[in-house]
């Protein structure tokens, strides 16, 4: 439990450290060290496939490609725009709604037992492959038939239009 | 956790590190033998007999170099990026067999480090993290050569990272788990080796492999023609070294890796039929396994002598127009044939 | 335009078949190739301890000859340090004294000797300029070193060895008999 707390903790402590560095590159790398604490908090839990897909696609796919997009930028402060106080304002006003409303969300929630779980093996692939494909099929079809969608609205996008000479 | 566990699983630790730190110095040296030969060269021979010596010097060599760090580098993640290269380099070798079981006095003792049940996709996360080792070092050494370098790694590794995934998924329908030791497992003999029914997922996997390893034909990212040293440009000394090292232990790995996955890890042929004990199936098996690596390790390096590297927009084009379409079609002809085993037999 | 000589050879490019745009086969043939590199003689000469055979008519290090009662032959006339493209010779000539006769042939002879090494372009025009068959360019070549004042090669480095004439007519005697 104690290592829960800590590993949660961290997960916190980057978490903020992502939004408070100045640095864009330095954030993006604080944001990798989050999801590797999230990781760790799948095993914990003992969903090891759910742990190595989340480390494998989000810190080594997704934040790879938002590293590399933010090496090609090069961002500095000349290039960053000068916030208005207007702009800093209504932020801080939005921020204080999001804050209400998870705070009004969680008051209601009743208190969970989430670390007992009634099955320890769930996390693993087989029976994660089961419960996808028996019970959740057609989320799971409908989640994918998203994606496809996705894919080719990206390809569309990158895709060159034909000159007309 | 008795104390003999972790004693057993700390010593284990230490001879892979340590094994692995050894092949990769000397495939430094195997690698400039192997070119020397293909070139009708000696290649070195002055440091000891037959140039064992060489890896030696070269090592010692860096250590005493000046160590150089860019007045306009970033210093924390400048250092952080061959630390990450080399980390993830030796960590990834955790979940291979490296064997069967050993038996001394009433102990027996696996041959594998850890076995995860999700094995190849550990494999998988590790080599992907690998990436931000270039990528950090690249970019933080404030140099044009170096940045691209560093884009041209992280594009590559991510494009053929898909391919190897969808190669794998194929053989992991015909093997039906995730574990490597239970992969090597099913594969005792000679004719159940998984490459007798992957051949084609068999050649996209060394593909990808070829092009996470940074090797040649896929060595874009420090390709010296065009680049100058790529990620490495700025690097000098140990770093540079650790760079150098973590190249050949992802060789290594990845080595180890195919021949579990595809030519039966430590099986061996009529490795049932010899009637020997089990101790020694298994101290066999282990020889047996590491020259497969071997065999494939100078494949590697037959391969590095023999192609020339690929331009960027090849390398695209194969990854992502000829590799991807060829492993979907590999997945759907083993899923059908599968469906047409298991309904007609 | 058209080919005079009628050589000329006109290469097809033709779009490639589906064989070759496999690219494995080439892959395997040029593995071949490298293979059979592999395992070819190699041909490399590892220096210092094999030596290959010089030409016969490979022109060297410098030597400064004896004569047959082993007295250096040099005069010092300087017709070599005159012919030398590269300006590469320097000698200081002196007369020789009472009881030398043993040492030097003619009564002038080169007090120092000096040849630069690095000027030196072992075209052999001392060689052939030198009235007195003195100096002759039959060494092995010259071996590199850390310094250029270490190539400039005085007397004690170009002065040949001194040797023994009644023990090399023995053996020359004893080789006839053979």
């Amino acid at each position: 439990m104690s290592l829960f707390y800590f590993i949660a903790f961290l997960s916190i402590f980057f978490a903020v450290m992502v939004i408070t560095t100045k640095n864009p590159v330095h954030s993006v790398l604080y944001l990798v060290i989050t999801f590797f604490t999230f990781t760790v908090h799948y095993i914990l839990l003992n969903a090891q496939f759910l742990a190595v897909v989340n480390f494998i696609v989000y810190m080594g796919a997704i934040m790879v490609l938002f590293l590399f997009v933010l090496m090609l930028l090069n961002l500095n402060k000349e290039t960053e725009p000068m916030k208005s106080v207007l702009v800093k304002a209504i932020g801080t006003i939005a921020g204080m709604c999001l804050l209400v409303t998870i705070a009004g969300s969680v008051k209601v929630l009743e208190v969970s037992n989430p670390v007992v779980l009634k099955n320890p093996e769930i996390g693993l692939v087989d029976n994660l492959g089961k419960v996808l494909f028996k019970e959740f099929l057609l989320p799971f079809e409908i989640s994918s038939i998203l994606l496809l969608t996705a894919m080719v609205g990206a390809v569309l996008l990158a895709k060159k239009e034909p000159k007309d000479i | 956790m008795e104390t003999a566990f972790i004693i057993e699983k700390f010593v284990l630790i230490t001879i892979v590190f340590v094994l692995t730190l050894v092949i990769a110095m000397y495939s430094t040296l195997a690698e400039r033998k192997v070119a020397g030969f293909m070139q009708d060269r000696n290649g070195p021979d002055r440091a000891g007999p037959f140039g064992i010596l060489q890896p030696l010097a070269d090592g010692g060599k860096f250590f005493f170099k000046e160590e150089i760090i860019p007045a306009g580098a970033h210093k924390s993640l400048f250092i952080a990026g061959p630390t990450i290269a080399i980390i993830t380099a030796c960590i990834s070798s955790a979940v291979i067999p490296w064997g069967q079981q050993l038996t001394i006095g009433d102990r027996v003792i696996d041959l594998q480090v850890a076995d995860i049940n999700v094995g190849i996709l550990y494999v998988f996360g590790v080599i992907a993290l690998g990436v931000y080792g270039i990528m950090l070092g690249g970019w933080a050494s404030n140099n044009k050569f170096s940045l691209m370098g560093a884009i041209r790694a992280a594009s590559q590794s991510i494009s053929y990272e898909i391919a190897m995934g969808l190669s794998i998924i194929a053989l992991l329908m015909v093997t039906q788990t995730l574990s490597i030791k239970d992969i090597v497992a099913q594969q005792s003999g000679f004719v159940n080796w998984n490459i007798w029914v992957q051949p084609l997922g068999f050649i996209i996997f060394v593909t990808c492999a070829f092009a996470e390893c940074n090797r040649v034909p896929f060595d874009l990212p420090e390709c010296e023609t065009e680049l100058v040293g790529g990620y490495h440009t700025e690097y000098s000394s140990m770093k540079l070294g650790l760079y150098m090292f973590s190249e050949y232990i992802n060789m290594f790995v990845s080595s180890a890796v195919m021949s579990a996955l595809y030519f039966g890890g430590y099986n061996f042929p009529f490795m049932n039929d010899l009637g020997l004990s089990q101790n020694w199936i298994t101290i066999i098996g282990v020889l047996a396994f590491f020259l497969k690596i071997f065999a494939f390790i100078f494949f590697f390096m037959w391969i590095r002598w023999t192609l020339p590297r690929f331009r960027y927009d090849q390398l695209m084009n194969l990854g992502w127009k000829i590799l991807i379409p060829l492993a979907i079609a590999n997945i759907v002809l083993t899923g059908i044939i599968t469906l047409i085993k298991d309904t007609y037999w | 335009m058209e080919s005079l000589s009628n050589r000329k050879k006109v290469l097809e490019q033709k779009p490639m078949n589906f064989w070759e745009r496999m690219y494995l086969p080439a892959i395997i043939k040029g593995m071949r190739i490298t293979i059979r590199h592999f395992f070819k003689k190699k041909a490399t000469v590892s220096y210092p301890e094999v030596e290959r055979p010089y030409s016969k008519n490979y022109r060297g290090m410098h030597s400064l000859k004896r004569d047959e009662e082993g007295r250096e032959r040099c005069t010092a006339c300087g017709l070599c340090a005159l012919s030398c493209p590269a300006e590469a010779i320097s000698m200081i000539s002196a007369e020789r004294k009472k009881g030398e006769e043993h040492l030097y042939r003619e009564e002038k002879y080169a007090a120092v000797y000096e040849i630069n090494m690095l000027r030196c372009i072992f075209c052999g025009l001392c060689e052939e300029a030198c009235p007195k068959e003195a100096i002759y360019l039959d060494g092995p070549h010259v071996p590199a070193d850390y310094l250029r004042k270490d190539f400039i090669y005085g007397k004690n480095k170009l002065v040949e060895e001194r040797f023994d004439v009644n023990l090399l007519e023995m053996a020359n005697l004893k080789q006839e008999i053979n």
